[in-house]
């Protein structure tokens, strides 16, 4: 299916079996044990082997000597690789450091080693029986030194240009009556998914299977190859079900191909799961950033000049972080610029993470917007929707294809009693305790991508969807099973979803909030042509209506399984975009709120209640999306109050590296949340009239959060997290 | 994690012979942070004495109306207890503080009180660390050290005692018992358990080899208000900051501090003197010597801070 013009009435429009809060289909399976992660493919007693990988103890450098003799006599082992006996490697498209390091280093505990054993636990052993020698050399691991002496370069955020500039921003903002000029930053941080990166390789002569945990099969499939050097055909990649990826999983990692050039030399299948301490800088992490914001504005409240600009560090052949992007297009202004520079630096690879560029970006842009409603005396709500605009603000023709932000602020205030807020920073206080309310305009972008989806009619009426696409934990196989039902006119027990795995058609995958409106459009897409074919067989016209099981026409109810009496039918479509997204800009709007409380002696911060209100165009299932946003809520309170990888700028490293040090939100973090979605359709995103929803719930909570702390004591913190030390010096003094 | 070889202790006497015995030996009672260790090769026993079949989990009423608490006890019994909740509620609340509900079935009293620091650099067996590697260095210092000690630290390390549990008893007047191959037991102030780094960070208490604690033993009650404040980044599931456990009588106050120091801190002498000085002057006194890292200042503030709200609000 092409996807050129708006979508005009279709079989989704129904709403029967879509956008109902439907349980997920695989919830049974996930809370019995039932569901299988990839690295449970294989159990005990299948002939499995185990690999422990081996991170590298510096961070820039050589290693001198890797003496392996002892490991390989210990108990167990099976085999030892190291770069020397690979065989040459190759890189794939989305890595930029080698996944297996060796002579160079170019990260801290980057792979230079796999022990394989019978057991995890000779593994282990015998892991710290490798002696190595590194020759270390002096890397960059300081960004703001990086920054303070101009050591950066103009960075495209993917396709867009890393500077933007519409009028004249200096002059404009020179003459504006109130002005902003602030710097703030953000940490390095890392995704902390539950299930860490773990796969399971098996070779059958040439043929290589692997299961493992990714987000996007055909790119893991496709680097994987690459990195072996081997025809993408011989592999078999399966990511049944994802423990969470939250971007750390887009992109093939040290697990996997280790594990296959691990079974490679055992001849066994080898299961390879990175050791948590191992995680944080084996793998990606989301980049720091440093981003200075002007705003400029007249008394009555209208922004008239607005300039961002962001540094963030990388490893060579890495991204910047796009933080940025959100201000291209959230507030209007006649005279804009932005700029993105991006520094060498020698930690680990950054990468995409839970919404990267928005989430990072409206840490500083939405904090910088309440500090300028404050200087204007406007309420933070009010300056927002002066600012709305509905045309692209860099490129005025271009349209929004559909902007519901104002609607969002406005039910959010009344719905949270915005109106109760007070007026005042610090004037509210219960016992020990000051209260402040706080919110924040959210917005992220919707991303069109080509999904393919193959769908099977047996003659029991039942149907197979399958596709590559993933379920990270989202509902994946959820919305896919409604899609299904709703196009076919079929209950949703009748569906069948298959999903992880090379065997089926590729689709967009999971990430950057574009898995569900893209896999379920090209379900539909699949779908829809079954339909013609079910129409045909039954020498019925296109038009025919599905529903109750049946296809119907005139007089005709015929049960749709009959059209594959004689056999399956089998449909295999896709979703492929034309050039909406450049006519229009598709993008999807909210509004944050919540309530803080600050201990008046310790400034210990907690939030108290949220809330989230979201436009994304059709919502696909409420329960499976509000889930989503409740999620990605929690995440905005961890970067707001607590997650940091701390950098240890001598050893060039993050030395928090597991779960007790790294801290993430607990469930006493996380009392009370709302969400409400706008009832919207936007026919010009998707066929499915939906666009993306998920990491519209995490940009721009941090800064509500922020927001609400300074207005329960008067303190500003621009440097996340907001740590009690940060404030504790600066706080009121108790009466 | 290195291979081990497991055995179980048949009696007290037994557990001791053999720890004295063994070269490398270590008891496990709940494991809770013994292995974790062993899993990281920060710990490597060539052998586990395991003391959980040992008659140490009862809470006694002592002769002279305290408390004598099993090194086996359960930190979730401990903090259960009734008499503790009534007569020692500080106990209680620093325990319920502490970990997770899952990791407080399994600790237990004597475990708790050897649970080794969270020093981020002592958990990174690249990174040169006087504790895990006794003359490698510290990477604390000058390193990433929000977490660790402003008191009480030497040259050589800066990590603190991370518990909260010993907190609580230090300000209760606890005492431990311990027990040797011989026979022998002696009876140790908890102020005395803990001991500083100075120039050997690895030794951090005054157990001898084949030494077991037996027992912690609380005082008789003293009429008094009890409190735990525990200040963290977030709201549980995390250790301490700064905590402060606080007994306030009629005419008394007594203060331990928990998270600034590699023990519980306190001082008897700034207690005697409060009443006459104040609380910004006990404070003062209590980290006269403090040596914080520009990371880990605030911690003198924030515990400032507590005491002079906890005393404010609770005394006579
Ligand atoms: C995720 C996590 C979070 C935590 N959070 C907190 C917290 O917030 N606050 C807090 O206070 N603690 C916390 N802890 C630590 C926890 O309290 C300790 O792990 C626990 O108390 C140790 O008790 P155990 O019985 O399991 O000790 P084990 O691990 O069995 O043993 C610890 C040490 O004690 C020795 N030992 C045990 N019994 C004896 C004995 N009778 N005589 C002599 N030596 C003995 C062992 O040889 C070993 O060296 C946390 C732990 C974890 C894993
Ligand atoms: S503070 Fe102590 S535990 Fe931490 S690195 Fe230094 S010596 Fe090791």
């Amino acid at each position: 299916m092409k996807f050129t013009e708006p979508a005009g009435p279709n079989a989704i429009d129904n709403q029967t079996i879509i956008s109902r809060p439907v349980s997920r289909i695989d919830g049974r399976l996930k809370t019995s044990g039932g569901a299988k992660y990839g690295y449970e493919q294989l159990g005990p007693n299948t002939g499995a082997a185990y690999g422990y990988v081996v991170g590298a103890g510096i961070a820039k450098g050589k290693i001198r000597s890797l003496e392996s003799s002892a490991a390989r006599a210990a108990p167990g082992v099976l085999a030892v690789v190291t770069a020397e006996n690979a065989g040459k490697l190759g890189k794939g498209k989305y890595n930029f450091a080698p996944l297996l390091a060796g002579p160079e280093v170019h990260h801290y505990h980057q792979a230079v080693a796999l022990v394989v054993a019978d057991t995890f636990e000779a593994a282990r052993s015998a892991a710290t029986l490798l002696r190595i020698e590194y020759a270390a050399e002096k890397g960059e691991f300081d960004l703001q030194a990086a920054r303070a002496r101009g050591d950066g370069q103009p960075a495209p955020i993917e396709q867009d240009p890393a500077d933007t500039s519409v009028g004249d921003f200096d002059g404009a903002f020179a003459k504006a009556s109130i002005k902003l000029d602030e710097t703030y930053s953000t940490p390095d941080q890392s995704h902390a998914m539950m299930e860490p990166h773990a796969s399971i390789a098996a070779w059958d002569g040439d043929q290589l299977t692997l299961w493992t945990s990714a987000q996007m099969v055909d790119w893991h499939r496709s680097d994987l190859a690459k990195t072996l050097g081997i025809e993408k055909e011989k592999i078999r990649l399966i990511s049944p079900f994802i423990g969470g990826g939250f971007g750390g999983k887009l992109f093939l990692r040290a697990d996997a191909v280790l594990a296959a050039l691990g079974s490679r030399k055992a001849r066994r299948p080898v299961k390879v799961a990175l050791p948590r301490p191992l995680v944080f800088n084996n793998t990606t992490h989301r980049p720091a950033t440093i981003q200075r914001i002007r705003i400029g504005a007249e008394l009555d409240g209208k922004i008239v000049a607005i300039a961002h600009d962001s540094w963030s560090g990388n490893l060579d052949g890495g991204p910047p972080e796009g933080a940025v992007a959100a201000t291209r297009l959230l507030y209007a202004g006649a005279n804009r610029q932005t700029a993105t520079r991006l520094a060498k630096i020698d930690l680990p690879e950054g990468h995409s993470m839970r919404a990267p560029g928005e989430a990072p970006g409206l840490m500083a842009l939405e904090v910088a917007m309440d500090e300028m409603a404050e200087k204007l005396k406007l309420d933070p709500v009010e300056f927002r929707m002066m600012n709305d605009t509905q045309v692209d603000p860099e490129k005025p023709e271009r349209k929004f294809s559909l902007r519901n932000l104002r609607a969002c602020l406005q039910l959010g205030a009344e719905r949270f009693g915005w109106s109760r807020r007070p007026m005042t920073p610090a004037s509210l206080r219960e016992g020990r305790l000051y209260i402040g309310y706080g919110m924040a305009a959210a917005f992220r972008n919707n991303i069109a991508m080509k999904s393919d989806a193959r769908v099977r009619l047996g003659r029991d009426g039942r149907i197979v969807v399958e596709t590559d696409m993933t379920d990270i934990g989202t509902g994946s196989y959820t919305i896919i099973a409604q899609t299904a039902a709703e196009t076919m006119g079929v209950p949703l027990s009748s569906i069948d979803v298959r999903l992880g795995s090379s065997d089926y058609p590729v689709s967009c995958g999971s990430g950057g909030q574009f898995g569900a409106v893209n896999s379920t459009s090209g379900v539909f897409a699949a779908c829809m042509k079954l339909r013609e074919d079910i129409a045909r067989k039954l020498g019925l016209p296109f038009d025919s209506k599905f529903e109750g099981g049946r296809v119907a026409s005139g007089e005709w109810r015929i049960p749709v399984g009959e059209a594959a009496a004689n056999g399956d039918l089998v449909a295999e479509d896709g979703v492929e975009y034309g050039d909406l997204d450049k006519r229009y800009q598709e993008s999807t709007f909210g509004a944050h709120f919540c309530e803080v409380t600050v201990d008046a002696d310790t400034a210990e911060m907690r939030v108290r209640r949220m809330l989230a209100v979201c436009a994304a165009g059709r919502i696909l299932n409420p329960k499976t999306a509000r889930s989503q946003v409740i999620g990605a809520m929690t995440m905005g309170v961890g970067a707001a109050l607590m997650e940091e990888l701390t950098v240890d700028k001598r050893a060039g490293c993050f030395i928090n590296h597991d779960l007790a040090a790294y801290e993430v939100p607990v469930n006493a973090d996380i009392p009370h949340q709302d969400v409400i979605f706008l009832d919207e359709l936007d026919p010009i995103a998707s066929p499915m009239k939906a666009k993306g929803v998920a990491e519209l719930g995490l940009c721009g909570v941090a800064a509500a959060v922020a927001n609400a702390v300074y207005n329960a004591v008067g303190v500003r913190v621009r440097d996340y997290p907001i740590t009690l030390d940060k404030l504790l010096e600066k706080m009121p003094i108790r009466a | 994690m290195r291979a081990f070889k497991y055995s179980r202790a048949a009696s007290l006497k037994d557990a001791a012979a053999r720890l004295a015995e063994t070269p490398n030996a270590k008891l496990i009672a709940g494991g809770t942070n013994l292995l974790d260790l062993m899993k990281l090769q920060i710990e490597t026993p060539e052998a586990l004495i395991d003391v959980n079949g040992l008659p140490l989990d009862q809470i006694e009423v002592t002769q002279e109306g305290g408390l004598r608490v099993g090194a086996l006890v359960r930190n979730t019994d401990l903090a259960a207890d009734v008499r503790v909740r009534r007569d020692y509620p500080v106990l209680s609340r620093a325990i319920l503080a502490g970990a997770s509900q899952q990791l407080r079935n399994r600790a237990t009293t004597a475990g708790n009180l050897l649970q080794r620091t969270r020093c981020p650099y002592f958990y990174d067996t690249d990174q040169p660390c006087n504790k895990r590697k006794p003359g490698s260095g510290c990477s604390a210092i000058g390193g990433y050290s929000r977490g660790l000690a402003v008191i009480g630290a030497s040259e050589s390390c800066i990590a603190t005692y991370p518990g909260d549990m010993a907190v609580a008893l230090r300000v209760l007047d606890a005492t431990v018992q311990i027990s040797d191959a011989d026979g022998e037991t002696r009876d140790l102030a908890l102020a005395d358990f803990h001991r500083l780094p100075g120039d050997a960070p690895q030794v951090e208490n005054d157990l001898e080899k084949g030494e077991i604690i037996t027992s912690v033993t609380l005082p008789k009650p003293v009429a008094s208000r009890q409190i735990y404040r525990k200040i963290r980044d977030r709201a549980s599931y995390a250790f301490a900051l700064v905590s402060v456990a606080a007994v306030i009588g009629k005419d008394f106050a007594r203060f331990a501090i928990g998270g600034v120091a590699p023990k519980p801190w306190r001082s008897e002498t700034a207690e005697r003197e409060l009443p006459q000085q104040g609380v910004a002057r006990f404070s003062q006194a209590l980290f006269a010597d403090a040596t914080p890292t520009r990371e880990n200042r605030f911690k003198i503030v924030l515990a400032e801070r507590v005491l002079q709200s906890t005393w404010t609000e609770n005394r006579g």
